[in-house]
């Protein structure tokens, strides 16, 4: 039987490897990235169209799709996903009514990226026929986000102390009212960074979006919603795995340029959750 | 905090907030029903007995499943067996063991994990982890169910820790205190009060683990060779594999509307929805009793 001492020192060396095991390979995914990327990208790169079957030139149309899609994901997960975060926290009551609204955001959450693919196909493509369009594919994205919005929203608004509500509520303030000008400022941080995770998942994601927006390859920019548009996650699926005798170095630097799109929105949303909480006085 | 709306606008917005707070209720049920309706034709085109069958070749009208659904079920459970352990692992170092500056720089990290989009883990796992592991393991394919058990079980850490870590927190402390306080070192403390007193949640930790790692789509079909076989015994576990989410991601761009090929990839999404759907609300519902205890508990 080994002693209590010695037994805790191997259960701490085994841990703290397992943590290492975990911790690693993101260091090493990120700089191997960055190393094998970095020389890709140039101007041309970022601002270019791709040529020559995708071979040479740069990533421009992919970017634009990009920051198409995460607009138009906002667009349609921030109001429905805040507003069903103030309804669960402000209004809901302790019912059957919550009990499955709070299963359904649990499911949803759950639900395959491939799946919503597959969703918006059924829906927004074929049966409400947009055709594989921004307009499709963003309102694809919108409802795969909902549940990291609600949850994250809701959380920062039932943060805000109860005290809050009770004196505005005291000054005659209505519920609304309280809403609007108490409990949402001060929650406002919180909701930020709950939206900003949700848009990061959503631009890095291809599966939602390969039936229902992406184009293999675009000559032009998208004029309108009803267009079909590049998109950097599926432009990186596309060069590694369709097109045969890619320059490995583009693949890199369109790896590199999607990872640093995405990971700079989480930079954002944990410098400002860090900001505020600094800030906080309660 | 009952008092009525005085305006117009008002009673508009919270009405607005009352529709909003019940989307998710109707967005699942619109889903459900989007698969059946693409989905369920599949069972009166194709013959039950092609369904059945062991073998996946759309272009001579096989449809069999049992390939699609062992790969995802080895692939998953695999990933989900490595997965909790290192995962509850990690979760015990940053709430336990770490020191404070440590845990402030290992959760944003774990945090970048979930941040990495799955095309890019894919796309290394393509490029340098599958020719490594093949060169390492001597195998004539990298590309094969177990390379993409070791991603899958990589990428199912942070939720595993995260919920974990929940876990581990809402341990009260005066449990910690009292063991402590009776001589006990720090790791008998974790091993024998704070891990079994969240039990419960660990194993919703897994659960949520498992439903990560079943619908995990690109890094799969990047990684795993993509191959429709059998797996049946353990050296399948280093040939090529195919699952479910990988074969509706490649195959959907290429059928026509309304095929037969294209109602069967609608039912095997379909299939995919109800076992999440199932894993899911088993998680739920240790949450909720959990809850209901703590009620019990408190009152």
């Amino acid at each position: 039987m080994l002693s209590r001492q010695t037994s805790q020192r191997i259960a701490f060396i085994v841990i703290s490897l397992s943590a290492l095991i975990v911790v690693a390979p993101i260091l090493f995914i990120v700089g191997y990235i960055v190393v094998q990327g970095v020389g890709a990208i140039s101007w041309e790169f970022l601002t270019g169209f791709p040529y020559n079957g995708m071979k040479s030139g740069g990533v421009w149309p992919a970017i634009v799709g990009t920051l198409w899609l995460t607009l138009g994901t906002a667009v349609v997960a921030v109001p429905v996903g805040v507003g069903a975060a103030i309804y669960l926290s402000e209004y809901a009551g302790d019912n059957q009514l919550t009990r499955a609204i709070r299963i359904a955001i649990i499911n949803l959450a759950g639900i395959p990226s491939v799946v919503y693919g597959l969703f918006g196909l059924g829906l927004f493509v074929i049966f409400l026929n947009f055709g594989t369009s921004i307009l499709a594919g963003s309102l694809t994205l919108g409802i795969m986000t909902l549940p990291v919005i609600i949850s994250t929203a809701e959380e920062a608004l039932r943060a805000v102390p109860q005290s809050f509500r009770l004196v505005s509520v005291s000054l005659g303030g209505t519920r609304w009212e309280t809403i609007r000008r108490v409990v949402l400022p001060q929650a406002l941080p919180g909701i930020i960074t709950g939206i900003i995770l949700g848009l990061e998942r959503a631009a890095g994601e291809t599966a939602p979006i390969l039936f229902t927006v992406a184009a293999f390859f675009l000559p032009r920019l998208p004029h309108s919603i009803f267009d079909q548009t590049m998109a950097l996650p599926y432009h990186l699926f596309v060069i590694s795995t369709q097109v045969p005798g890619m320059p490995v170095r583009i693949q890199y630097g369109t790896a590199l340029v999607l990872m640093f799109f995405v990971l700079s929105m989480n930079v954002l949303a944990t410098l400002i959750r860090r900001h505020y909480r600094r800030q906080r006085v309660w | 905090m009952k008092r009525q709306p005085v305006s117009l606008s008002e009673f508009l917005i919270e009405r607005a907030i009352q529709v909003f707070g019940i989307s998710a209720i109707v967005l699942v049920a619109l889903i459900f029903f989007f698969l059946i309706r693409e989905g369920v034709p599949a069972f009166f085109e194709v013959p039950l007995s092609s369904l059945f069958g062991a073998r996946w070749y759309p272009i001579e009208d096989y449809f069999g499943l049992w390939p699609l659904i062992l790969g995802s079920l080895i692939i998953t459970l695999g990933a989900a067996i490595l997965s909790l352990p290192l995962g509850l692992a990690t979760a015990i170092f940053i709430a336990e063991i770490a020191p404070t500056w440590v845990r402030d720089i290992l959760k944003p990290f774990v945090e970048v994990l979930a941040g990495i989009p799955s095309v890019v883990i894919g796309f290394i796992g393509m490029l340098v982890f599958a020719p490594a592991l093949r060169v390492a393991l001597n195998l004539p394919t990298g590309l094969t169910a177990f390379s993409g058990i070791l991603l899958l079980a990589w990428m199912a850490l942070p939720t595993i820790v995260s919920v974990a870590e929940d876990v581990l927190d809402s341990v009260p402390t005066t449990y910690r205190d009292a063991g402590l306080a009776l001589g006990m070192t720090r790791w008998q403390v974790i091993w024998r009060i704070v891990l079994p007193a969240g039990r419960s949640g660990v194993l919703t930790a897994l659960m949520l683990g498992v439903g990560r790692a079943i619908g995990e789509t690109m890094t799969v079909m990047m990684v795993t060779g993509n191959a429709p076989r059998l797996p049946l015994t353990p050296a399948d576990l280093f040939m090529p594999a195919r699952t479910m989410t990988a074969t509706i991601a490649a195959e959907m761009g290429e059928v026509a509307q309304g095929s037969p090929h294209y109602h069967v990839l609608f039912a095997v999404g379909l299939t995919l929805f109800v076992i999440t759907f199932v894993v899911n609300m088993a998680a739920a519902m240790v949450v909720f009793r959990q809850v209901k205890r703590g009620e019990r508990m408190l009152s």
